[in-house]
């Protein structure tokens, strides 16, 4: 990784959804799906998006892609703000920019073969049939599926794995210099899992890609990612390297999440869960800090404001917490951290 | 990553009904054709339904008389008598000959409409499914209008409105059959508007218009097309109907519905003259729902 090579800048983004509802179909309420959040995706890394259900990983992406407008913000790639411009620029972008979807049975048009649904995305950039579908072949040989057995199926004769295979083809197919990766392994079992894990880490190293991969599931962030982001209610909690987030974990969601991932060694096993109850209703969060209402060691303040996102001493480690005061160099005022249970 | 074994796909778990000849790729089309052909009930229905048209189209060159020719002397004569072999009708007119000409008029009143409505209510319905919002809304509102009212009797005081005749006929069963295609079209536009595919496609940079013909249009019209074939049998028989009320039709000219209501005070005399028409409502309604069946088994290929 190169360093102060960044591809993909992402500042103060916003999304919220109105909720209608009733007679007259009126506003109800909005939801703040994703609440001011800053990033840097640098060439060539894996940066990891994780967090529960609902807390707007997955409208990140979409927002990323403008799939989805967002209200405010702005996402520049590559020195571009692409929430500024407009159909072919826009076009051109999605060539760069691709995305793999999370549903490998919905993700898939069942009309189409897997040839024709690869080919579609190059026939949508200009190429011409017969090479969009050389181009097809290419994509489904380098996820590992034999075009010339497998090209001319329906997505319903494939299993989840090779579903999902097709649907990194088919992203790979425009030569992108970015994928967003949205849970594309979430729904298939653990073996499948592996196997599309490993495929996507080659092909980031063969073709140096750059991956935006969202994940609930901390573990396959861990063995993925270069850096890790957490999120919480549409906001960052803690940004840092995989290796340093895991081995400590400073933000209490953090590591309660660290601490409720199973682990392999029956000693460190859990006597009851790190959090309870659900996360708050993102239609109405809590003030300040939004995970206080959660957090074993909310402290007053945490209800006033919502603590900014500051790095820790000189690391790239940064984390929005008060227990973790500024300048002061990674030794915080008194968090037991992941010793949740005792 | 080469120690990634593909599982090899196994052959015993797809029926030959699903790839076709050996090795040979086909297009989804292509496909549907050759399992098509494959099905015996289905290719019946379609050579029942392929007799009736030509027979009907070629009504001038196979008819024996003139339609509207009768004769006092031979009026009501048996199946079977000689000259007449399918009898002949209250006013002496030949019964085969009438029916010839009959099913012009009873397969135009049939097909023409659905075809109408074909039109319009898959595209009102795809623009109300894949614009959703306001526009759905109005769309869809004005349909449930038309919905409050029993087909038959939307089709009764429409024709009633507008008077006898083929044209009124067609209009008043196109007006009947465009919000049911057009609710159905709707659902399955949104439907298949919330897959995920339909997003990816956007994600890869293609425009609407590329969205709708390359990933919308195989998955909607499908079933839209299924339900219009359905149609074409509730088409004929409605517009027997109207026929058999005055509605349609006017005599002298021959049409299945109309050949029924006149022939029917002759039940008595002769059993089963009058029933001609009426098995030939049943022999084409019947023919285009087994059709419309094995259509809709042809072209789901998750079958």
């Amino acid at each position: 990784m190169t360093q102060h090579d960044t591809i993909l800048t992402v500042q103060d983004l916003r999304k919220s959804f109105a909720v209608r509802g009733g007679l007259l179909h009126t506003l109800q309420a909005e939801v703040k799906a994703v609440d001011g959040v800053s990033f840097e995706v640098q060439r060539g890394e894996i940066l990891g998006i994780v967090g529960e259900s609902g807390c707007g990983k997955s409208t990140t992406a979409r927002l990323l892609l403008r799939l989805i407008e967002p209200d405010a913000g702005e996402v520049c790639f590559e020195g571009q703000n692409i929430l500024r411009v407009f159909a072919t620029g826009l076009k051109a972008y999605r060539r760069q920019v691709q995305m793999v979807f999370q549903d490998p049975y919905s993700s898939l048009n069942p009309r189409l073969n897997i040839e024709d649904a690869v080919a579609f995305n190059a026939r949508v950039h200009g190429a011409s049939r017969p090479t969009a579908r050389a181009k097809a072949w290419q994509a489904l040989d380098k996820v590992g599926l034999r075009a010339a057995q497998f090209g001319r199926r329906y997505p319903h004769e494939l299993s989840g794995g090779q579903r999902q295979r097709v649907n990194i083809a088919r992203a790979l197919v425009l030569d992108p210099k970015l994928i967003v990766l949205d849970e594309p392994v979430s729904s298939l079992d653990k073996s499948v899992q592996a196997q599309v894990l490993n495929l996507l880490q080659s092909l980031q190293k063969g073709l140096g890609l750059t991956y935006v991969f969202i994940s609930h599931d901390l573990q396959v962030i861990e063995y993925l990612s270069d850096r890790v982001l957490v999120m919480y209610l549409g906001q960052i909690v803690e940004l840092g390297g995989a290796a340093e987030v895991a081995a400590e974990p400073l933000h209490p969601y953090t590591q309660a999440l660290f601490a409720s991932a199973p682990s392999m060694n029956p000693d460190a096993r859990l006597e009851r869960p790190p959090l309870s109850g659900d996360p708050p209703n993102p239609i109405n969060p809590p003030s300040g800090c939004r995970f206080r209402t959660r957090c074993p060691q909310a402290m007053e303040i945490c209800a006033s404001a919502a603590p900014p996102l500051l790095p820790i001493g000189k690391t790239a480690h940064q984390v929005a917490c008060y227990l973790y005061p500024e300048d002061k160099n990674c030794s915080p005022a008194g968090p037991q951290r992941r010793t949740a249970a005792e | 990553m080469a120690d990634i074994v593909l599982p090899e796909y196994a052959p015993n778990v797809t029926p030959d009904l699903l790839e076709g000849p050996a090795g040979r790729p086909m297009s989804y089309w292509q496909l549907v054709g050759w399992r098509l052909r494959r099905d015996k009930v289905t290719l019946a229905a379609a050579g029942v339904i392929l007799l009736i048209v030509s027979s009907a189209v070629l009504a001038p060159y196979l008819a024996p008389y003139d339609p509207f020719q009768g004769s006092i002397r031979l009026r009501l004569a048996r199946i079977g008598s000689a000259g007449h072999l399918l009898g002949t009708d209250e006013q002496g007119r030949d019964m085969f000959t009438r029916l010839l000409y009959g099913g012009r008029m009873s397969l135009v009143a049939g097909v023409t409409p659905v075809f109408i409505a074909l039109l319009t209510g898959s595209t009102l319905g795809i623009i109300a499914g894949y614009l959703g919002g306001r526009v759905n809304m109005l769309i869809m509102r004005l349909m449930d209008i038309f919905y409050a009212f029993p087909s038959v009797l939307l089709a009764i005081a429409i024709s009633g409105a507008l008077g006898a005749g083929l044209g009124n006929t067609i209009i008043a069963l196109s007006i009947v059959f465009t919000p049911p295609i057009t609710r159905l079209a709707e659902s399955v536009t949104t439907q298949v508007r919330a897959w995920e595919f339909m997003e990816a496609a956007r994600a890869s940079g293609a425009g609407t218009l590329a969205i709708i013909r390359h990933q919308m249009i195989a998955n909607v019209l499908g079933p839209i097309f299924v339900y219009a074939t359905t149609l074409v049998s509730v088409s004929v028989i409605i517009a027997s109907g109207l026929s058999f009320l005055g509605l349609g039709v006017s005599p002298p000219h021959a049409e299945w519905g109309l050949m029924l209501n006149t022939l029917r005070q002759s039940i008595y005399v002769n059993t089963w003259v009058p029933a001609l028409p009426g098995v030939m409502i049943f022999l084409t309604s019947m023919a285009f729902n087994l059709l419309s069946d094995g259509l809709r088994d042809a072209m789901d290929v998750r079958l």
